[in-house]
Order: C-alpha cells, then structure tokens, then sequence
C-alpha cells in the first residue's frame, strides 16, 4: 500500500514539504507537523463520526455475543462464555441460516455475472437502439427492492393471477389446451424464487461493470488478433476474458457484499419460511421477535467473520485495479 | 499549458490503462462495426424486454383495475383507470402514504447533504492534498462497509431506545449517513483525482487561494462527479429496509417501511401493490437515469471509468 502511495504523483506536485535550510529543527519539526495536521483535518470528522457510528457498536456486540440476556427475561442476565457462538453454531435454525446464505450468494452472484456478461457482449455490438436496450436493462436495479420483491411475490409468482401461470395459460390456451401446467414456485421452490428475483435485480449492476470492462479492452491487439485470422472464439478466450478478469472479480466480490447482507427479499417474499431465512434474517428475527440478544450478537459476530473471509479477496481484487487507477 | 481538459491528458497518458484505452476505444477504430451485428441487437434487444417484463407489467398492472389485475390469463388490453392510485393514497382506507414518503424524502436528502459535507473535504485529503498511507485511510473506509449492518443493529436500537431516539426520523439520518460515507468517500475520491495535477500547480503558480482554486478548478471538473455522487447516497438511503424496520415506527416510519404492509396478501389488491411499488420507485428511478452517465464509476467506487 505504501508502494502505491509513493508513485503517485500528486505527492510529489505539493509544496508541503518545508524546506529544512531555514530556522532551527525544532522549529522545522512543529511547522512539518502542523502541515501534517492541516493536512489531515479535512478527513477527520468524516474519520471519526464512521468510527462512533459504526466502529463502537460492533464492540458492544461483541460484548454482547457473550452475554445471557433474553429482555423478556431480566433475571437471567449474565455472562454466558461461548454458549451463543455453540448455539448458533449447532443449532439447526442457524445452520440451516449459514447453508441458506452461502447458497443464495453464491448462486445469484454466479448466474447475474453469467447473465451480466452475455449481455454486456450483446450491448458491445453496436446496433439500432442500443441505447434504449441499456436503459431497459438497468431498470430492474431501479426499482425499490421491496416493491422488487412486492412485485415479484405478487404480481409474477403468484400461484392464481401471477405472470409466469397466466403467461402458461396464455399460451397454452393458443394450442386449443385449456389444461395448461401451473407453478407455485413460493411454496414449491421458495429459496429458487428468491433467487431468481435476485438474480433479475443484480444482473444489470453486473452487467454494467462487465460493459465497462469490454470498452476499456485494448482494441489494437483485438484488431491484429482478427488481421492474423483468429478466430472470434480465440479472441474471446484469449484476449476478451483474460481483460475481463478483474471486471468480473470485481462484480462477483462487490455483488457477494451486497448479498450476502441481504433482507429485503427473504423478509418480502417468505418471510424467512420454508428453509430460506439467511442469516441476516435470522438475527433480525432472533433479536426482534424472540429477544434473544446475546444468541442474535453471536450470529451477527459469526457474519462478520464470515464477510471477512470473502472481504480479504474483495480488497485485493479492488485494489489491484486501484493499483492501476493509482500509477498514472 | 494549464488547460488540459481530463480527457486530453488521460488520452496523453500511454500504457495498460483503464481510462485511457477508454476514450480510445470511443473513436473510429473500431473494425466493421456492422458485421454480425443484426442477430446480436435482436438477441440483445428480446433480453433487454425480457429483464424490462416485470417492470413494464407492474407499470401495466397499476393502471387496471383490481378485477382486470387479478385475471388468468393476464388481460393485457383492459380499460387503464387511475383507481389503484386513488386506492393506494387511502381513497378508501383512510391511511395515507405521504408520511411514509416525506419521512423517506427527510432521511434520503439530509443525510445525503451531511454526506456530502463530510466525504468531499475528507475526499480533498485522500486525493488533491494527500496525507501521508491515504491508502490505507482508504481501505478503512472501505472495511466498514463490508460489515454487514446487521451485526450492528442491535447495540444501535439498544442505543436509541435508551436516548429516546427510537422512532425519531433524525436518527435514521445519521445511520445512513454513516451507511453510505465510506462509499462516498470512495466515489468522491474517484472524482476528484479526475483533476489535473497541472491545472492544481498552475492555480498555485498564479498564487490562487483554497478557496479561489476549489471553485474554479475543483469544481468545475468535480461536479458531475458529485451530484452523481448524491444520487447514488440518495438511492442507497431511499431503499433501505432492515434499519427504518428496527429503529422506525408509526411516527417515523419510511417509504420501505410502508411497503411491508402489502408483505401478506389482502384480497384483490395486486393494482394497488403495482401503483405503492411505482410511486414508490420513481424517485430512484428518476435519480438513477439523471446519474446514469457516473453509475458505473459511482457504483464500483471508482474502480471502473
């Protein structure tokens, strides 16, 4: 980190750098520190109000994560050692809760970059109207994701006027069949529908980071690839994705943040039912509807640890083209 | 010799750059732009109305009426009428979403503002004046947003509850304040490196002040950046759900908040949930298309041009 800071040039634009031929050291030395402390004091509120509001909590509940404490329950309070963390770590609610998070992020990150690329290669072409299709594609990213998962639970998924069955019945009814097959995929396959509404509100973002990936790719070496007869699959395999790489790193471990914290769809279209309550969810129902603070502090350390795990590679995969951005 | 425009010097700059190779690709080399071109639009345009369905058909729906939405097959071509609108701003119920929406409109604009206040002059520091291991200022920032909110949401409703501040829309304020500084900070940052360095040292050569050389070299190229900035702190704010339904209530309760009345089913009221769900988006949707330009840049913190 401190090799990308060297090579920026911005530090070496600056006159901060007192000039060490005049008045004594001591001097000097005050007047290099009060340059420093200018320096820094544009960041410091922005520095210490993130610290208060985001810092300081995380310790009480880790705090917290140790202690007995039911609100419904006052007398039990008390320290507790690592009974919350066996708790969540065996009991079948939160395990259930971890299997369900790493399954939803893992799959709507891997099929919104999938569908994201193929996309973001269609919108590469230049065609007619190119402009309108990308604004149609990034509406679903732009609409609320409760009324998102409103629409969905209601308006798409439903079993008796949802799209998807009168979509079937539309179009088996153009066959002569008024026997057509009808879903309900909320309580027949309730994780997939979360899912599939997910996938729909993240492909957009992924998209657009692929898109931007694409135009930023060398054209030159692309044009003596094609000259030198290569054909468009090698160009892809061995010009477009190798460039593509850190586009998709990047999407993936950026999608990977927002979804794995997600709560707005589970909490919209189950309700946490059927096996699909994530462990975000499961903490919001551990803490606000059973009380449970010291249980729901020690699932909420678990996330943590969990989120850092995948944050380690987030920041070295943004750092890598921070890198790049810095070296200019 | 101090006028270079960002994309003059980004194209002077050589090299495996993002930006660079950006604004040339915008130019005429592109090799046979017609060819193979016809399948891809068409393929690209029957997806792009395929991802475009649930939001045309929720447009679509609001203006039915409740009898026309709930129908199997969908009947696309019924009489359009305004009564889901009517019904949703509590025609008949009594019960009026514009608290809901003003609340969301109070929570959204100010802490966007204090934001603001806060990530540019602490942006100025991490990029036109440096401090000393930015970087990892940088990655502070950064850290904080990747723990998820739901770790600290229990000592924070512990907090407002105890200082009384449970359903008071001003608390809220400060929690999407602090939700969406680190990313503003990053895209911020982003922004303002997009100022030429030489048009910083000729502003200091011709012995411009602070202020004289933020507002007419800063500014001008750090505008756009900014209010793309806000609008992406503004959307960020107006969707959240999980903090406006633990710290929020009756008084204070926001647009979101007001949604999840409609979670359960309610008999035939599918336009009404279509009309909540398009009154409720349009803001971000309006602000999402006035950004839509820096989205990109705003929404991969800067890691994208």
């Amino acid at each position: 980190m401190t090799n990308a800071a060297t090579r920026v040039s911005r530090h070496g634009s600056t006159t901060a750098k007192p000039s060490r031929d005049t008045g004594d050291t001591r001097d000097t030395r005050a007047r290099e520190r009060a340059v420093a402390w200018v320096r820094r004091a544009p960041l410091l509120p922005a520095l210490i109000f993130l610290i208060i509001v985001t810092q300081l909590p995380f310790v009480v509940t880790l705090f917290i994560s140790f202690m007995n404490w039911n609100s419904l329950s006052p007398d039990t309070t008390g320290f507790a050692g690592f009974d919350n963390y066996i708790q969540v770590l065996t009991d079948p609610y939160f395990l259930q809760a971890i299997v369900t998070t790493i399954v939803m992020t893992v799959s709507v990150v891997l099929a919104s970059l999938l569908l994201g690329l193929g996309l973001a290669l269609l919108l590469d072409k230049k065609f007619i109207g190119r402009g309108l299709a990308r604004t149609l594609l990034i509406a679903p990213f732009l609409v609320v994701p409760v009324a998102a998962a409103l629409i969905w639970k209601h308006a798409i998924l439903n079993p008796v006027y949802g799209l998807i069955n009168g979509t079937l019945t539309w179009v088996w009814s153009l066959f002569g069949s008024d026997a057509p097959p009808q879903t309900d995929l909320l309580s027949s396959a309730p994780l997939l529908a979360i899912i599939m509404s997910l996938v729909w509100q993240w492909t957009p973002f992924m998209m657009l980071i692929l898109l931007a990936g694409l135009q930023s790719r060398p054209m030159d070496t692309v044009e003596a690839a094609q000259m030198d007869g290569a054909t468009p699959w090698a160009i892809f395999h061995h010009l477009t994705l190798p460039h593509l790489r850190q586009y998709l790193e990047l999407g993936g471990l950026l999608g990977a943040i927002y979804i794995v914290q997600n709560f707005d769809a589970v909490f919209t279209l189950t309700s946490g039912g059927l096996g699909t309550a994530n462990l975000p969810y499961a903490i919001y129902e551990t803490f606000y509807y059973a009380n449970e603070y010291g249980l729901a502090s020690a699932a909420g350390v678990v996330v943590v640890i969990g989120t850092i795990i995948v944050a380690t590679f987030a920041l070295r995969t943004v750092f890598s083209l921070f890198k790049k951005e810095a070296a200019r | 010799m101090s006028t270079l425009t960002p994309t003059e010097r980004r194209a002077s700059v050589p090299g495996p750059n993002v930006r660079s190779t950006g604004s040339r690709r915008r130019g005429k080399s592109r090799m046979d732009p017609t060819r193979n071109n016809t399948a891809a639009g068409i393929a690209a345009w029957l997806l792009a109305l395929l991802f475009a369905v649930p939001v045309l058909w929720m447009i679509l729906t609001s203006f039915h009426s409740e009898t026309d939405a709930a129908t199997n097959p969908p009947s696309i071509a019924a009489d359009l009428t305004l009564d889901a609108y009517q019904e949703f701003f509590g025609a008949t119920s009594g019960v009026s979403p514009w608290p809901s929406l003003i609340n969301s409109a109070t929570a959204s604009i100010f802490s966007t503002v204090l934001v603001l206040l806060l990530a540019i002059p602490a942006a100025y520091a991490l990029s036109i004046r440096p401090v000393k291991k930015w970087s990892d200022v940088m990655f502070f920032f950064l850290s904080t947003k990747m723990m998820p909110v739901v770790a600290a949401v229990l000592p924070l409703y512990l907090v407002a509850k105890n200082i009384g501040a449970l359903d008071n829309i001003w608390f809220l304020v400060l929690m999407y304040t602090s939700m969406n500084l680190p990313i503003a900070v990053w895209m911020m940052r982003s922004f303002l490196d997009e100022v030429p360095v030489e048009m910083l040292e000729a502003a200091q050569i011709d012995g411009a002040g602070l202020l004289l050389t933020l507002r007419k070299v800063v500014a001008p190229v750090a505008m756009p950046g900014i209010a793309a900035t806000a609008l992406i702190c503004f959307i960020f704010s107006w969707n959240e759900l999980l903090l406006a339904r633990v710290l929020t209530g009756v008084v204070a309760g926001t647009a979101p908040v007001f949604l999840t009345g409609f979670v359960s089913g309610q008999g035939l009221f599918l336009a009404k949930v279509c009309a909540a769900a398009v009154v409720v988006s349009l803001p971000v949707l309006f602000a999402g298309f006035a950004a839509q330009d820096k989205l990109v840049q705003g929404l991969s913190l800067g890691a994208v041009k």
